[in-house]
């Protein structure tokens, strides 16, 4: 695959081309190197490692979680988070851009740069509505009960309403449940424990899961609203905390189960892990982190217009291991003709 | 078709058997966009640059395999993606040939990311930007970050716990700085059509246009052994080298 | 191909130290990237015919 042809009267020697600037073609002695072989060659390799690696380990498939399930498995958080999208103080409620306007606060910024307010609604979730009312109306056609409790809330005052829901709140962290029903301590909750027990039912029968995903027009591939409403519990939090996914376990890199994840993510996922930004910073840290990745990104791309990082492999001379065969011609070449050994 | 179409081998000469020759235009189509461009084309790169067959002799080591390991993988990855793409995005959940090819894509897209590291460090450590070849490094760095992006939107196209998980927590880094309003990783068609589509054309093209680059250039020489002050004496002593020919290495 | 030979499957392992938490998988896959680097630098390669 590579021996030393027979060169050409123009070649010269290794001492002498060596002294050509970096962007001069290369005129010294050339060895036979077969591209082509060597493609196919690693294209076997690369493609039998594969295989190979696939037949032995194969590849994770854990089954997604559904409203069914964390209805089924927590019921007690799917009520507290049910509640808190009726109210509008769950966390997708009060996200801000891009799924709905602020009622309060300003979003994440970069130092005064504020790029996700300034982007906007764009993707528009109301939860009171998309979460819990519209759904509870669509099972209300079927359930006088459910109705009249739906009516009673709509028709009463922001404030009594916010009285409810505080009340449920505060309730709903001392549930407990009988079979299928629903046990809160006394308290005064008026409709909205009939209709989060509603809404409870409904997910359990996985109706829920089908209602948050049907689109308008029957075809979806959007699953923004039963996400959101999915990881605003803690359902998905506890198997993510479990698989060592979360943000403070490095998460980011992991894969589930014992397989390799995402290595190359090291430095990303770095950051959230020590101060400032797991904690003054904390509070704008999802945009910081960006911030500064995109920067040393950039810095990745520009290493060689850097002083100082373009100098790294001159002061680490790995380069010396890496070419040493041809430090050793050069200098023999050299040692053997009138001129002193290699310079640039 | 036009009666008058100029025959440049009107006067009986065969078509030149060197390729660089025979792309030259005829007299007067000089100006023509595409004798422009081929001209352009085959300067930059004639056919015995494009695929040359003799390396500079310090090409010599190891290290010089893990590009084309890379790009191996890359070819794997998506020749194994092609097979999932045809069966849809549900199969390789309901078959165990499915996951089988699902599997092979994912330990085909770690072995990428494997040896394009590892070629990055190779690179970095032998200065391989020296020599007007920073845009050889910036293009490849480039691709890197764009990888990363398409392995990105792999694993939210997973349509499992994984992708549920990821989507619900990469959202918030994307949307604090205004990109999650356009790009919304809980939108499995769109991340699914970025994916199989945009994200390996632009990987591709990146990597076509990495390898056009190094092959114009060459490889890169080694780094000067430093000698001191002998170094400079010798670089006053001997002649110069000639300019750096346009031309093909022979 | 049915089923994994190996079975990656069960929780994973982790590995602690300091305020870094890395897991088993993935520190086996960094220090494969190291070693074969170091291999590929260090081990000689050999061109079929000398040179000069």
């Amino acid at each position: 695959m590579s021996e030393a042809p027979p060169q050409s009267p123009r070649t010269r020697t290794l001492a002498e081309a060596s002294l050509g600037s970096d962007d001069s073609a290369w005129d010294g002695p050339k060895i036979r190197y077969d591209l082509v072989k060597e493609f196919v060659v690693a294209l076997v390799v690369i493609a039998l490692a594969s295989v190979a690696l696939a037949a032995i380990f194969s590849s994770p498939d854990d089954h997604p979680v559904t409203i069914r399930q964390w209805s089924q498995g927590n019921p007690g958080d799917f009520l507290a988070t049910s509640v808190t999208e009726l109210d509008g103080s769950s966390p997708t409620a009060t996200y801000g851009p891009p799924y709905n306007s602020w009622t309060s606060g300003e979003g994440q910024k970069i130092g005064p740069v504020g790029l996700q307010r300034w982007a906007g609604v764009h993707i528009p979730v109301n939860s009171q509505n998309d979460f819990v009312l519209a759904p509870l109306h669509l099972a209300a056609a079927s359930d006088p009960s459910l109705r009249a409790a739906l009516a009673q809330y709509s028709t009463a005052s922001a404030d009594q309403q916010k009285q409810w829901t505080t009340a449920y709140i505060k309730g709903v962290g001392h549930v407990k449940f009988h079979d299928t029903a629903v046990v809160l301590p006394r308290g005064r909750y008026g409709p909205v424990a009939p209709m989060l027990s509603g809404l409870l039912n409904m997910a359990r029968t996985g109706s829920l899961d089908a209602d948050l995903l049907a689109s308008p027009q029957f075809y979806g591939t959007d699953y923004t609203k039963p996400l959101l409403f999915i990881a605003d519990g803690s359902f998905l939090a506890a198997e993510a905390s479990a698989q060592h996914l979360q943000g403070d376990q490095w998460g980011m890199m992991n894969e589930t189960g014992n397989y390799p994840g995402q290595a190359w993510l090291w430095l990303y996922t770095m950051w959230y892990q020590v101060s400032p930004f797991s904690t003054s910073w904390s509070a704008n840290a999802d945009a910081l982190v960006w911030a500064l990745m995109m920067l040393l990104t950039l810095a990745l791309i520009l290493v060689p217009f850097i002083p100082g990082l373009r100098s790294i492999p001159r002061l680490v001379p790995i380069y010396r291991l890496i070419w040493r065969d041809h430090y050793r011609r050069l200098a023999a070449d050299a040692g053997s003709s009138s001129a002193p050994p290699g310079s640039g | 078709m036009s009666d008058t179409i100029t025959n440049r081998f009107a006067d009986g000469d065969a078509p030149s058997e060197d390729p660089v020759d025979d792309a030259r235009p005829a007299p007067g189509d000089e100006k023509m966009w595409t004798a422009r461009l081929r001209g352009a084309g085959v300067r930059a790169l004639p056919p015995s640059k494009l695929l040359p067959d003799r390396q500079p002799s310090y090409v010599a080591s190891w290290v010089y395999i893990f590009g084309i390991l890379s790009f191996a993988s890359f070819i794997v990855i998506l020749l194994s993606g092609v097979v999932l793409i045809v069966r849809g995005p549900s199969w390789w959940h309901e078959s165990q040939v499915g996951l089988f090819f699902n599997s092979i894509h994912l330990w085909s897209v770690e072995l990428f990311f494997f040896f394009m590291v590892l070629h990055l460090w190779g690179k970095f450590f032998m200065a391989a930007w020296r020599g007007k070849r920073a845009l050889t490094w910036m293009t490849g760095a480039v691709t890197f970050a764009i990888s990363i992006g398409a392995a990105f939107t792999g694993y939210l196209s997973q349509q499992n716990f994984d992708s549920q998980w990821i989507s619900t927590q990469a959202k918030d880094g994307l949307n604090s700085v205004g990109i999650g309003a356009l790009f919304n990783v809980l939108n499995f068609g769109q991340m699914l059509l970025w994916h199989v589509l945009l994200l390996p054309v632009f990987v591709g093209a990146l990597i076509g246009i990495h390898l056009l680059l190094v092959r114009r250039r060459g490889v890169v020489r080694p780094l000067p052994v430093r000698t001191g002050r002998h170094a400079r004496t010798a670089r006053a002593r001997t002649p110069a080298a000639p300019p750096s020919s346009e031309g093909v290495d022979r | 191909m049915l089923g994994a030979l190996v079975n990656l499957n069960h929780t994973g392992h982790y590995l602690h130290w300091g305020f870094i938490q890395i897991s088993v998988a993935n520190i086996v896959v960094i220090l494969l990237m190291v070693v074969v680097f170091v291999a590929a630098v260090a081990i000689p390669f050999r061109t079929g015919g000398r040179h000069r």
